[in-house]
């Protein structure tokens, strides 16, 4: 287990037991991604996610998957969920209609530092489908606006046709209190954004190195470059926070199935501190 | 006179260059606003200037005939454009068009090429600050060429 890691969050409910949802909206982001709204189908209590969490969604007679939560954690009321539809879960998931009925455990995992964060400069540093579980800390984040120095979203897909929440996207864009920079890896003629790897972005971005803190997710190989490009910039490992992805089963570390040389993804992350990970990153055989 | 040092100095590319070096490197420059659409440079024409971009946005493309220009990157204040003026034949490889109003400075290279030849120490700076620059655009390009993002 990791020591001194982001911080876990505990529920008294039974983590193995599965809840019924009703999906409430279902709204395709782009082609191949979409975002699922979900409300209780039963009165109960619902147990409040932080940040970074995840839950396992459940498409009966398919199977479950870990999806990280990417709604407000400031409204406890309905489950987000944005993924994309690449196996037959996700597939079947994208298909769901309005009333239909969904199988939740969760939430799980540890949460990203919004509380350690209080005070630095944030960059929030998101490759692909990478931004949805960032989103939550960005909305607690501009929902305590004052309690956080200059904020940064560093954003990257592969073509403007995949960038998600744009309309979402637009409104941030708008804030005074917020530099949001988006890249892409490709575009035509008619694109008048960036164009080139997320990594770039980071030396644009304004911030104090000396206190500031990021958080980034995306594939493993976008969360290695970025971290070197950060502490290139003279970010410490120690506030660097990356998400981790794996195949998370139970999701309470007792299947193994996540299981990342000495950690369970799954219930030490996913959310890790990035000085804490580093050596797993570069270990092929893990 | 007002002259181009002060702002050749603040670019970031020449951050901590010894004053005397800056001195030398005035004397080949100029400082020109590019208007959106204007290129700054097309391929295979002769690549006797390098930019130093003090604001705006300027789009690397290549054109093919099948799809039209594609953008490759995007440069900003602070960044530089063009290295062909460095290595023989001295083309360049790419288009280069402002994307909006862009100010830049724009250097002449045979100029430079000329001054670093006269003196070793200002041609072993310039050439570390474009292998830091080139390495940079490798290691971006190697990323792009990975798709990352794709299933």
């Amino acid at each position: 287990m990791v020591q001194n890691g982001p911080e876990r969050v505990h529920s008294d409910k039974d983590p193995m037991l599965t809840y019924p949802y009703y999906v409430q909206r279902l709204r395709h982001e782009t082609h191949d991604t979409f975002t699922i709204e979900l409300r209780p189908a039963r009165a109960v209590e619902m147990t409040p996610f932080s940040p970074g969490q995840f839950n396992m969604l459940y498409v009966f007679g398919l199977g479950e998957i870990p999806i990280s939560i990417s709604g407000d954690p400031g409204n406890q009321e309905r489950l987000i969920h944005t993924t994309r539809a690449v196996g037959a879960v996700t597939k079947a998931m994208m298909k769901l209609k309005r009333g239909n009925m969904i199988g939740v455990r969760g939430p799980f995992g540890t949460k990203w530092p919004v509380k350690e964060a209080m005070g630095r400069d944030i960059l929030i540093v998101a490759g692909g489908i990478g931004l949805p579980p960032l989103r939550p800390a960005l909305y607690h984040i501009l929902s305590h606006r004052k309690d956080y120095g200059k904020v940064s979203l560093l954003y990257g897909t592969r073509t403007p046709e995949d960038i998600l929440y744009i309309k979402e996207l637009e409104k941030w864009r708008a804030r005074l209190d917020l530099e949001v920079f988006i890249t892409v890896d490709r575009a035509k003629g008619d694109w008048r954004g960036n164009v080139g790897v997320v990594t770039t972005l980071i030396p644009k971005a304004p911030f104090d190195p000396d206190n500031a803190l990021a958080m980034v997710v995306g594939p493993e190989v976008m969360m290695r470059f970025s971290a070197l490009e950060l502490q290139k910039r003279g970010l410490t490992a120690d506030r660097i926070y990356i998400s981790m992805e794996r195949n998370m089963k139970c999701g309470v570390g007792l299947c193994g199935h996540c299981q990342l040389g000495g950690v369970f993804v799954c219930k030490d992350g996913p959310v890790f501190r990035f000085d804490q990970m580093k050596d797993v990153f570069t270990k092929r055989e893990l | 006179m007002q002259t181009l040092e002060p702002l050749l100095a603040s670019h970031p590319f020449l951050k901590n260059l010894n004053p005397e070096h800056v001195k030398l490197l005035v004397g080949c420059a100029t400082n020109k606003v590019f208007n959106p659409g204007e290129f700054l440079s097309q391929e295979g024409e002769d690549a006797d200037l390098f930019y130093f971009i003090r604001d705006g946005k300027v789009v690397v493309e290549i054109y093919s005939p099948e799809h039209g220009p594609i953008t490759i990157q995007t440069l900003d204040g602070g960044e530089i454009l063009g290295w062909s003026w460095l290595v023989p034949p001295y083309r360049w490889r790419f288009d280069a068009r402002a994307l909006e109003t862009t100010r830049a400075i724009v250097m002449d290279g045979k100029c430079i090429r000329q001054k670093c030849e006269n003196d070793h120490s200002l041609g072993y700076e310039m050439m570390k600050r474009f292998a830091e620059i080139i390495a940079d655009r490798v290691e971006a390009t190697r990323l792009q060429l990975l798709d990352l993002y794709g299933k």
